[in-house]
């Protein structure tokens, strides 16, 4: 369980709230530069957001493996004493890779596509986004959170409003309005969830996270009613069915880097706010509406991956398909197992990975271009060989093809779920199919086949570009073959989650199924909540038969 | 029962003349200011210039003087003690040197800067007080039983002192534009505030409502003040009509309560209802009906807001800034004290109406404020949800519901007063172009202006760290932990529906398109200054709100009885 270490893993730098402050600063010494010298906000801007990359990186390293389970490098300042708020950032093996995922693709963001006009408020509101990203992985008091948790809108508003193409201001309003109608009900969540448990408990009013976790103070129905202002919250921002509406205009829409950074990071908000606050502070209720998730996941994955394969727009195709990939994760993350939640985290860097960079690939179409229409393009493999291979690794990589990224994390998620909630996996598993076909339909469409008139001309990949695209490879490569050193540095806190379910159900335990490489379908059992296995001896068993399994798929490549 | 037995013989009230100070400040030197001009109608050619600079050095000197009488100490005493009087007296002269420097350097006029200074010195009484009697001799009665003085009444006194300032440093370069300069504006404005505080710290229906029809009339002089608009004229009239007729029913309502509780005091009324059990409630309830009323139509709560649009849209721009700062929250201050205070043991009886009230006030607030045209309409639509969110905090009847409802009145004044700051400059020569046409691309004109007005709109949007996000925490926080959960989530709701009003102006600042013949647009000096402070003031709560919050916490109201050590709390 999750418990503050402050004396003994803090370090005396305040590295974490530099990871927080560190953009936001560097937006504010953008806006003092002198508006003459254009060329500087871009290198300034890449600059900071390597700074904070390296402190991202500096963490991953410095990172406590085997203290996974603890929130490390806390920093803790009192910031509104009255009503017990304070400033306290902290990392654990849940949050640890999304910050990582942060710090690696705004540098990248901020290369790879230049402003194509006001290039000062451009790469300021870039790094505002950085700084509301990075707050929410790190923020352990819920008023912070919500905080950042809001703030990201703003620079997304005028990334998409000022930046975009097409329906933009139509774009950027929907996405603010949507995404700030669902926390505004959170905010009323997390104050009922302040007030109510110091009312029960006669303490005085906090908002720090772990404290709230472990007091458990609500009602039963208290609980459930505020989860489902947080899951409103999460599920329009992660988009879940049927509040999704507002992805895909806002990626259409939006400039290229706002939508790697849309897809990459901001999606994971929602669906790491399910697992931190969610499920954290509320186990009964998730518990509870754990079906309803799943549900609401599993519609998202097929109504996703079938809305994909109608696109025209290849932006708005790769748009859908990440609503399908997120119903992946919520699958997972709703298992509540181990399989199922480290799926579901992998899944979330897989995702920003590959979804990311297929979002660069389809700007820098756009750029050679001037359109992102699936029918005017075609036969680019001849003029843009490089290119084309790229993009298909890319592709699989996002398709879920074994040994590459997305394999991992959307197998253990489907693991996870056909563990807890057997029908909705499979039709779940459906999807990965029919992901197949979007996909590999679209990049035919757009790769072979004759190249004519502007198409024969298209430019292929540069040398910037390519150097761009290698780490988001090198991630696809290494995630996809070796991803223990992932996997183990989330398990504990993982474990750590499920076991405070565990502990403040009464009536939950972990689900599970016994799981060997060469399993056939009668031998699994454990389905829904009534699994036969307790979960004491189930733990080890399982973590160590899913990293089996996945030894085994790299095996069979 | 005999009513002569429960009112005191007529005699002396004991006075305590530094309670009094911020008014005698604001409605003396009006008096003063207008006596003055009237004898000195223009000024020789060969010092008019250096006047203003020198009253504005004087005024620090009165800020010290007002704050020394106030309190035990001057202001920054401690360098007295620390290092020496010379020190002091040095740094006194070097502040007058720059004062006087800034007033000539923003081309202040007389009137503006003696206005300014006036308010400033008043501020500098409250700061005094509070530090130095209220925190040693707690709440106290500074006029009989009539005027209080607590934490609450120190804050709105500050609070509008401070948005007198800001009012007339945007009224000076107003006012000159539309060449309509003259001091009867000043003078007004601070007989209004004087109305303002008085109203705050009222103990006596009588009192009050002679404050509140101070602070209205001279409010409706001045929204009828720009003499050669058609619409100045129509909203001056609209206010007057309907302003009167607001206060026939806020003397009725204190007419019934008289007639329930036997006085109109609100220490005796609240003693009174502690004490008694009514059998016949009949006229209380119609009292409070009433005077719900008559309060619910100077805050601008549907349904007695119809004439808020048409006032706010009419009236020359900087006194809708003010307006919507001081009237707005002299008016919240006297409907807690009536309410919250001294009907507190009826809350189950007035608070349904309240949550009523508060619940259309944000519906209309949110939902007619989308389909206007108009950026001064609309903010005066807005001015609805933000009354209708200050009810939320009244609705709740405790201390967190007051500090709440204290700490939004500070937020909102100050993003009112900076939009209506940007309003005025990009409004132009006869306050025409305030279309939401007008303001497209004001990005690209002036980007400054634009990010001002921007940070302003968010942070009415409930924006975090914004003092606006803070305020909406405090008032839901205060909502939910009253256990009003329905309101709470209604007004969020509608939060977010007038987000999308702010989010059209901000639109149309940075994707509109310029008119390229449109006419330069000029930002005084001392437009941009009131536009920085309340930038700071609307950033800086918000990034770190603990200061004001102890504040707004320790701003309770609190009925003293004559006499006795009785605190009579919320």
């Amino acid at each position: 369980m999750p418990t503050l270490l402050a004396a003994s893993t803090s370090v005396a730098f305040p590295v974490l709230t530099a990871l927080v402050v560190t953009p936001a600063l560097g937006a504010l010494l953008l806006l003092l530069l002198p508006a003459n010298r254009p060329e500087y906000f871009k290198q300034v801007s890449f600059l900071i957001a390597v700074v904070t990359a390296a402190m991202t990186a500096w963490v991953m390293v410095e990172f406590d493996t085997a203290g996974a389970a603890d929130f490390q490098f806390v920093d803790s300042v009192s910031w509104l004493d009255n009503l017990g708020i304070s400033w306290t950032l902290g990392i654990d093996g849940i949050s640890l890779w999304l910050v990582v995922l942060t710090g690696a693709l705004f540098p990248i963001a901020i290369l790879a596509i230049d402003a194509e006009h006001s290039p000062k408020a451009y790469y300021a509101w870039l790094l505002v986004l950085e700084t509301g990203c990075m707050g929410v992985f790190l923020a352990l008091d819920l008023f912070a959170f919500f905080v950042f948790f809001e703030i990201v809108l703003i620079p997304m508003y005028f990334l998409i409003g000022q930046w975009g193409h097409g329906a933009r201001a139509y774009a950027a309003t929907k996405f603010f309005i949507y995404t700030m109608f669902g926390s505004a009900l959170m905010l009323v969540g997390i104050l009922a969830t302040a007030f109510l448990t110091a009312a029960e408990t006669g303490d005085p009013v906090t908002f720090d996270l772990v404290t709230l976790a472990n007091t458990q103070a609500l009602s039963t129905t208290a609980a459930r009613w505020i989860f489902l202002s947080f899951a409103l919250a999460f599920a329009v921002k992660v988009p879940l069915f049927p509040v999704h509406t507002w992805l895909p205009d806002a990626h259409t829409n939006a400039p290229t880097a706002g939508s790697v950074i849309l897809a990459g990071v901001m999606l994971k908000l929602g669906t790491y706010g399910f697992l931190r606050f969610g499920i954290y502070l509320f186990p009964e209720a998730a518990v509870y509406f754990a079906p309803m998730l799943v549900a609401l996941g599993t519609i998202g994955i097929i109504y996703g991956a079938i809305a994909a394969t109608m696109q025209r727009d290849l932006k708005r195709l790769v748009a859908y398909s990440s609503v399908a990939h997120l119903g992946f994760i919520v699958i997972g993350t709703f298992a509540l197992n181990t399989e199922g939640l480290e799926g579901g985290l992998l899944q979330m860097v897989n995702h920003g990975v590959s979804t990311g960079a297929l979002f660069l690939l389809v700007g820098w179409i756009y750029e050679r271009r001037h359109t992102r229409e699936i029918s005017e393009l075609g036969g680019l493999q001849k003029p843009a060989p490089i290119f084309a291979a790229v993009f298909m690794v890319v592709m699989l990589s996002s398709i879920g093809v074994p040994g590459l990224n997305g394999f991992v994390g959307e197998f253990l998620a489907l693991i996870g779920s056909f563990a807890a909630y057997r029908w909705w996996a499979i039709v779940a598993a459906t999807g990965v199919v029919i992901a197949a076909l979007y996909l590999l339909w679209a990049y035919q469409r757009v790769f072979h086949g004759p190249a004519e008139g502007d198409n024969a001309e298209m430019a292929d990949l540069t040398w910037r570009e390519g150097a761009i695209m290698l780490p988001f490879l090198a991630a696809i490569f290494f995630m996809g073959l070796y991803p223990k050193p992932v996997i183990e540095r989330m398990e504990p806190a993982v474990d750590a989650l499920i076991a405070h379910v565990e502990r403040h159900v009464d009536d939950f335990s972990e689900p599970t199924a016994e799981i060997a490489p060469a399993v056939e379908l009668d031998d699994l059992h454990g389905e829904g909540s009534d699994a036969e296995h307790g979960e004491d001896t189930s733990h080890d068993e399982d973590t160590s038969h899913s990293e089996d399994a996945i030894h085994s798929e790299e095996g069979a490549q | 029962m005999m009513v002569a037995q429960l009112l005191p013989a007529v005699e002396r009230p004991e006075l305590i003349w530094e309670g009094l100070l911020p008014v005698l400040l604001l409605g003396g030197g009006a008096l003063l200011l207008v006596l003055f001009r009237s004898l000195v109608r223009a000024l020789p050619e060969s010092v008019a210039g250096q006047v203003a600079p020198a009253m504005g050095a004087l005024s620090v000197l009165g800020m010290v003087l007002a704050g020394g009488f106030s309190g035990t100490d001057i202001p920054l005493g401690s360098v007295v003690d620390d290092l020496g009087w010379v020190t002091y007296l040095i740094g006194l002269l070097v502040v007058m040197a720059v004062v006087a420097w800034g007033v000539a350097r923003l081309g202040l006029g007389l009137d503006a800067t003696l206005t300014a200074g006036l308010a400033l010195a008043a501020f500098s009484a409250v700061w005094r007080l509070w530090n130095d009697r209220l925190e040693i001799d707690g709440p106290m009665n500074i006029v009989g039983d009539q005027l209080g003085l607590d934490g609450f009444s120190l804050v709105f006194t500050g609070l509008i002192a401070l948005a007198v300032v800001l009012v007339a440093l945007l009224l000076d370069g107003y006012l000159r534009r539309e060449g309509i300069d003259g001091v009867e504006m000043y003078v007004l404005m601070l007989l209004s505030a004087t109305g303002g505080v008085v109203m705050a710290s009222a103990n006596d229906l009588i009192v009050l409502f002679l404050a509140l029809e101070t602070l209205s009339i001279a409010v409706y002089v001045m929204a009828a003040m720009h003499l050669r608009r058609g619409e100045s004229q129509e909203a001056g009239l609209k206010y007057f009509l309907l302003g009167a007729f607001a206060s026939a029913f806020l003397l009725y309502g204190i007419a019934l309560t008289y007639g329930a509780t036997g006085s109109t005091n609100l220490i005796a009324i609240r003693g009174f209802l502690d004490s008694t059990t009514l059998v016949d409630n009949g006229l209380l309830m119609g009292g409070f009906a009433m005077l719900l009323v008559g309060f619910g139509f100077k805050v601008g709560a549907a349904p007695f807001h119809a004439w808020t649009p048409d006032v706010y849209q009419g009236a020359p721009t900087p006194v809708t800034a003010f307006m919507a700062s001081v009237v707005k929250a002299a008016a919240f201050a006297a409907l807690i004290r009536v309410f919250v205070v001294t009907f507190g043991a009826y809350g189950s009886d007035w608070q349904p109406a309240v949550a009523v009230l508060a619940l259309l006030t944000l519906l209309v607030g949110s939902l007619l404020a989308i389909v206007q045209r108009d950026a001064k309409r609309m903010l005066a639509f807005s001015s609805l949800g933000h009354a209708g969110f200050m009810l939320v905090g009244v609705q709740a009847a405790s201390d967190e519901g007051v500090a709440a409802v204290v700490f939004y009145a500070v937020a909102y004044s100050m993003m009112a007063i900076g939009s209506f700051a940007v309003l005025t400059v990009v409004s132009g020569v006869g306050d025409r172009r305030t279309g939401l046409d007008d303001l497209d691309g004001l990005a690209q004109r002036r980007p400054a202006l634009a990010l001002a007005f921007t940070i302003f709109l968010l942070a009415q949007a409930g924006v975090p760290l914004t003092a606006g996000f803070v305020a909406k925490f405090e008032v839901i926080g205060a909502s939910v932990s009253a256990g009003s959960y329905w309101l709470a989530i209604a007004a969020m709701v509608t939060a977010v529906i007038s987000a999308f009003l702010y989010l059209r102006i901000v639109l149309s600042m940075y994707l509109g398109q310029a008119d390229e013949d449109a006419d330069e647009i000029r930002v005084p000096g001392a437009v941009a200054l009131v536009i920085g402070v309340a930038l700071v003031v609307t950033v800086g709560f918000g990034l770190v709100p603990g200061e004001l919050d102890t504040i707004t916490r320790e701003a309770v109201p609190r009925l003293v009885s004559l006499g006795s050590a009785v605190t009579l709390g919320s």
